[in-house]
């Protein structure tokens, strides 16, 4: 198994791209930044179990994205937080 | 944002109230649940990944106009005859088949 990419606590930017096939990441997280609040496991890619196995399985990261920054009409609290599970793959480290 | 993937993929656009009302399922809805499971089992599909796939490219029309298991029946259909499981032929061969024995039967 390799090592973890990134840390919890460290800043990490959600790829916005759209690859035509099935994928676990909502277009309203896409290119959004956010906190990795821990490290979930390791799952099969999706995008490789169409027509295939799933392998070799990716690390997957709880991230953390403050809700005003998702909704640009955002009334709740500053202090809202979305959690979302993204595959490693889909994250790069931001600043 | 980017554009969405698929006519699933509709988080935080406008979506009016949410129907909380609980319903039994249907005997075909069950049934639709035991062929999926046992396609996985038998290997005939790689993961729900698949199905999802399969769901994701109906046309915005037909997700919009599908119940959650005709969904997942429009897909099961779609990826054992694009892994060549079934042929279309077969299976437009066994919907008739239904057909005929509904309307035989007067429930069509």
């Amino acid at each position: 198994m390799s090592d973890a990419l990134f840390r919890v606590g460290q800043r990490v930017r959600i790829a916005d791209r759209t690859p035509p096939v099935h994928h676990r990441v909502p277009s309203y997280v896409k290119g959004r930044r956010g906190i990795v609040e821990r490290i979930c496991g390791m799952h099969g890619e999706p995008e490789k179990f169409i027509r295939g196995d799933g392998e070799p399985k990716q690390r997957i990261y709880r991230v953390r994205i403050p809700q005003t920054d998702l909704w640009c009409d955002y009334a709740g609290s500053e202090a809202d937080k979305l959690e979302i599970e993204i595959f490693e793959h889909w994250l790069e480290a931001a600043e | 944002m980017t554009e969405p993937w698929g006519p699933h993929d509709v988080g935080g656009q406008q979506a009016g109230p949410v129907d909380l009302s609980e319903h039994d399922y249907a005997h075909w809805e069950w049934q639709i649940d035991a062929m999926i499971r046992l396609a996985l089992k038998k290997g005939l599909i790689s993961d729900f990944a698949e199905l999802r796939d399969g769901i994701e490219r109906l046309t915005p029309e037909d997700y919009n106009r599908c119940t959650y298991y005709e969904r997942w029946a429009k897909s099961l259909a779609y990826t054992l005859v694009s892994r060549g499981v079934i042929s279309e032929a077969e299976l437009a061969a066994k919907i008739e088949q239904i057909r005929a024995r509904q309307e035989a039967e007067g429930v069509a």
